[in-house]
């Protein structure tokens, strides 16, 4: 039995089924639209779960490899494949937009069909930006899923929502040029596009370093990297629910994977002669975030910031890995880039289920404010429970996805710097913090006042999105075997690249 | 001395226009008023025949005629073919407008094909004389055109500046080449070649006489800082011309440029390289920041298009042929961006409404989807965003001139083109953020639908599977 292009399917179902809703929504039947963005994205959610059965954990190499000429006259083609980072990655991309299709359900009420449709193209895009292995593919996809991401803050954004959706824009579109620029210069000494042919030409350290910076524009603005980062909380306030899922669910992660697909193999040598520069901007996020995120007013910033913060740890346990690799740790080295990978799962989940818990809550009293609430815990018992995991969670709680992560990227730094070390492990307490600060005054106390008494417990729609992510948090931080299993071949691979020089 | 007839068959297009032209003249002349239709019915055939003449006659081979003044290879029979094109979609946006407007008069039709003529050939031309013939036929057209609405004191006021500072750049370029003929003694283009390459060094008098012929091609194309007539024609001019202004011209110009600095003087690439990185440097950065500050949509548009003048000029300046061929193929997308822009002008305007402002494109979204996603379309394909056509345009010039080995040239195009994105983005916002002061539905003729949906749609297809265009462009310049 010839085998199905999985991938492919998973790109185009999505990006299809977000037309077919556009159309369908035009014959002024709403309910339809919703009807059929929640097939498609549990279809594509069921198409992506081969990748992960028929994963084969023993090599490498990439797979479900599907290639075909593209452009001809400069050799571009239409390459997908995946390797245990990014099957992963796609998953949690597959998972979360049924969840965010869900959680639009009856809150969106302008231009439904319009707003799943902007979901299921932005999935597409997203999925075609993690499996692409040609540059220009992956810049295609890296930069269309602007666009719908663009719509979705302006469209069905806060009051402030243009000056944040431009704001987005602009600083996306200007780190990302620079890597065209940068991909254009590989494709001149390679003569080829493809990101395998780009990850074993040799460069001299000059150019190396010029490809890595302009690499980072684009990366560290995704991600987003202090000091860089000053678009994504006005982007998450002004975001609807849905589109703060996304946002610090995938589209982060983007950034993350860019570094591990790009710059890391690419530019090894720069790499390592930067990766001061790198954990320092990592720490920066880690502490000095953490410290803002402590004294926000807004909920939905307030997690912004956490995620920058816990972003940081990400990059940290992915530059950190050169120090151990020079030393001759490699063991270490990988402890922190599987550490940064799994953070970058376990942020996926926890991220966007904070948000949806502060989208359950805006939904009903329209204040993000923490200020505005107090005492939900009398009314909202059931939802109280899950924001308490959710929270906990956000502080590393041994048990949840939270601690895997952050506890290998700390155990990786501690084999190189005991500084290092405790500066990260300054998040074990800001983390706990912020987060079970906010939960206390939001969920905990009396009665604030009487919005909060008319509070209604979640229904069974926001108990089933919640419930998910609750057993994904804690089946990722009881048992994270599984995931450490896909990546670990290709995590060994990527630090051979690492520690080889091209120069 | 015995006189040869030359071979005419390289030439049959234009002959035949030519001809089609004067029998639209004619025509139109004892037409009654209620049958003008029949006028628009004669030119857009005129043109149609002619296309197909062009890729009939499909030169394998460039054939050099008429006494070595006229030339018909790969280059000018495509850069023809997309002429044609683009000017069947704008007499058919201007028939909109016009019958609209009571401006329907047989003489937009009849001036608009002699312009296609003299671009048919200026791509053609072979020699000095040529040039200078092909773009004075296409340059008076023009300013006719512009000032077809006389009761219209921004328009005349358009035409009468168009009309001086044109005059003016014909003049330069007239006196370039008389300077080129006085250092090589002949106005055919090979013959130019074979005697500036025969130069140890460019003498003074050639290097003048380059100066005026760039300063002749940066006024047609717009450049900064020849660019002062183009937002005042654009916004002065009825939406039909501007629209015919802004796209098929553009491409003739491309040709003029090409048969000029790369046909004729290859040999000076030293020296107009310098030139043009500074006209082009120059352009971006003003058409791009001066576009922010806009209100009126056409203008808006005309800051744009001297931006993009100044991204065709990188392709050129890498001076390779695959550079020649992604300027050709940055100017065939500009045409077609362009011509869908003022399209949409065109479409949401009505008799006494002229939809030009960008204040008038507030909560399109709201009043028709599907305008505002076409409309959606074309600023980002001209922002250059994937996977939309125009940003392929601009990949494909920056990728020549990193070749070329000129990276920073290439990081400073996208700074400006940076700054650039952030007045696209303006128009989406007032159409999909802002809310409808007038919620009424548009109104569109149904075929006026299909044509601007069928030019944004080519758009989105054509940037999904860019292949085919670009291997054409690439076949232009190869061989």
């Amino acid at each position: 039995m010839p085998e199905l292009p999985y991938l492919s399917l998973v790109v185009w179902t999505p990006i299809l089924g977000g037309i077919w809703v556009l159309l369908a929504s035009g014959a002024r039947s709403a309910p339809a639209a919703r009807n059929i963005a929640l097939s498609v994205s549990v279809v594509t959610f069921l198409l992506s779960l081969p990748l992960w059965a028929q994963f084969d954990i023993s090599t490498h190499n990439m797979q479900f490899q599907e290639k075909s000429l593209w452009i001809e006259a400069f050799g571009i083609y239409y390459h997908l494949g995946v390797d245990g980072i990014s099957m992963p990655l796609i998953i949690l991309t597959t998972f979360t937009t049924v969840l965010v299709v869900l959680a639009g359900w009856e809150v969106i009420q302008f231009k439904q069909g319009q707003y799943m449709a902007a979901f299921l193209v932005l999935e597409g895009l997203m999925i075609g930006a993690f499996a692409a292995l040609d540059a220009m593919l992956f810049y295609v996809f890296w930069e269309a899923l602007l666009i719908p991401m663009f719509l979705i803050i302006g469209v069905w954004g806060g009051a402030n929502r243009i000056y944040a959706t431009v704001k987005f824009f602009l600083y996306t579109f200007f780190g990302s040029v620079f890597m065209l620029v940068a991909i254009i210069y590989l494709y001149v000494q390679t003569g080829s596009f493809s990101i395998l042919a780009m990850h074993d030409v040799s460069i001299d350290f000059n150019a190396q370093v010029l490809i890595f910076i302009a690499f980072l524009l684009a990366f560290a603005v995704k991600v987003p990297m202090w000091p860089v980062h000053t678009w994504l909380p006005d982007a998450h306030v002004e975001a609807p629910t849905g589109g703060s899922v996304i946002l610090a669910a995938i589209m982060l992660k983007l950034g993350a994977y860019g570094f591990l697909r790009f710059s890391l193999p690419i530019t090894p040598d720069a790499s390592h002669a930067l990766d001061w520069l790198m954990i320092a901007l990592s720490l920066i996020a880690i502490v000095y975030i953490g410290l803002v995120a402590l004294v926000q007013p807004d909920m939905k910033k307030l997690i912004a910031y956490s995620s920058i913060a816990h972003m940081g740890f990400a990059t940290l346990g992915f530059f950190i890995a050169f120090r151990l690799l020079m030393a001759g740790d490699t063991d270490g080295a990988a402890l922190g880039v599987e550490g940064g990978i799994v953070q970058l799962i376990s942020h996926g989940f926890i991220s966007g289920a904070l948000f949806l818990c502060v989208g359950v809550m805006y939904d009903r009293m329209h204040s993000r404010l923490i200020a505005d609430y107090g005492g939900v815990v009398n009314r909202m018992p059931v939802f109280a429970a899950f924001m308490m995991l959710f929270a906990l969670a956000n502080s590393g709680l041994p048990g949840t996805s939270g601690f895997v992560g952050e506890f290998m990227v700390i155990l990786s730094s501690f084999k190189t710097s005991f500084w290092i070390a405790f500066l990260a492990g300054t998040t074990l307490i800001l983390g706990a913090a912020y987060s079970l600060w906010m939960y206390k005054r939001v969920i905990y106390g009396a009665v604030a006042n009487e919005q909060v008494e008319k509070l209604q417990d979640i229904g069974v729609r926001e108990t089933l999105i919640l419930g998910s992510l609750a057993v994904a948090v804690l089946a990722l931080g009881i048992w994270p075997a599984p995931l450490l299993d896909v990546m670990g071949a290709t995590v060994e691979h990527l630090l051979q690249q690492m520690a080889a020089t091209k120069l | 001395m015995s006189f040869v007839a030359p071979d005419m068959t390289a030439a049959t297009p234009e002959i035949f226009l030519l001809a089609a032209t004067c029998v639209v003249l004619v025509v139109d002349v004892y037409l009654p008023v209620r049958f003008r239709m029949f006028t628009y019915h004669l030119a857009q055939a005129s043109l149609v025949i002619t296309a197909v003449l062009c890729l009939a006659l499909f030169p394998d081979s460039p054939q050099v005629t008429f006494n070595g003044t006229f030339v018909s290879d790969t280059m000018s029979t495509l850069l023809k073919a997309f002429i044609l094109l683009t000017t069947y979609f704008v007499f058919f946006y201007s028939k909109i407008y016009l019958r609209v407007r009571d401006l329907f008069k047989g003489e937009y039709f009849v001036l608009g094909l002699f312009a296609v003529l003299g671009m048919m050939v200026l791509v053609s031309a072979h020699s000095l004389l040529t040039v200078y013939l092909g773009l004075e036929l296409l340059s008076l057209s023009l300013y006719a055109m512009v000032a077809m609405n006389r009761e219209s004191s921004t328009a005349s006021e358009a035409a009468m500046k168009y009309f001086v500072l044109g005059a003016l750049a014909s003049g330069m370029l007239l006196y370039g080449m008389s300077m080129i003929y006085g250092a090589t003694g002949t106005l055919d283009l090979a013959a130019i070649r074979e005697h500036v390459a025969g130069l140890e060094s460019s003498s003074l008098i050639l290097i003048l006489g380059l100066v005026f012929v760039i300063v002749g091609i940066a006024f047609k194309l717009g450049a900064v800082p020849f660019h002062m007539w183009v937002p005042d024609v654009y916004e002065g001019a009825p939406t039909s011309v501007t629209l015919f202004i802004g796209s098929a011209p553009k491409i003739a110009a491309f040709g003029m440029l090409v048969r000029l600095l790369v046909d004729g003087l290859p040999g000076m690439q030293g020296d107009w390289v310098g030139m043009l990185t500074i006209l082009s440097i120059l352009s971006m950065g003003v058409g791009n920041i001066i576009a922010i500050a806009q209100t009126n949509l056409k203008r808006m548009l005309a800051y744009s298009t001297i931006a993009h003048v100044g991204f065709l000029f990188l392709g050129i300046i890498a001076g390779s042929e695959a550079g020649y061929s992604a300027s050709m193929f940055y100017i065939i997308v500009y045409a077609f961006m362009s011509l869908g822009g003022f399209a949409m002008i065109v479409l949401l305007g009505h008799a006494d409404f002229e939809a030009d402002r960008i204040e008038d494109f507030r909560g399109l979204n709201e009043r028709n989807p599907w305008y505002a996603f076409l409309m959606l379309i074309l600023m980002m394909s001209m922002a250059g965003v994937p996977p939309f056509l125009g940003f392929w345009a601009k990949w494909w010039v920056l990728q020549e001139v990193v070749a070329a080995g000129m990276t920073w040239l290439a990081v400073v195009a996208i700074i400006f083109s940076i700054i650039g994105v952030f007045y696209y983005l303006r128009v989406i916002r007032m159409m999909y953020f802002e809310k409808a002061e007038n919620p009424e539905p548009v109104v569109a003729a149904s075929d006026m639908r299909m044509m601007v949906s069928t030019n944004a749609l080519a758009i989105l297809a054509l940037g999904i599977y860019p292949g085919g265009l670009l291997a054409l462009c690439v076949s232009a310049f190869s061989g």
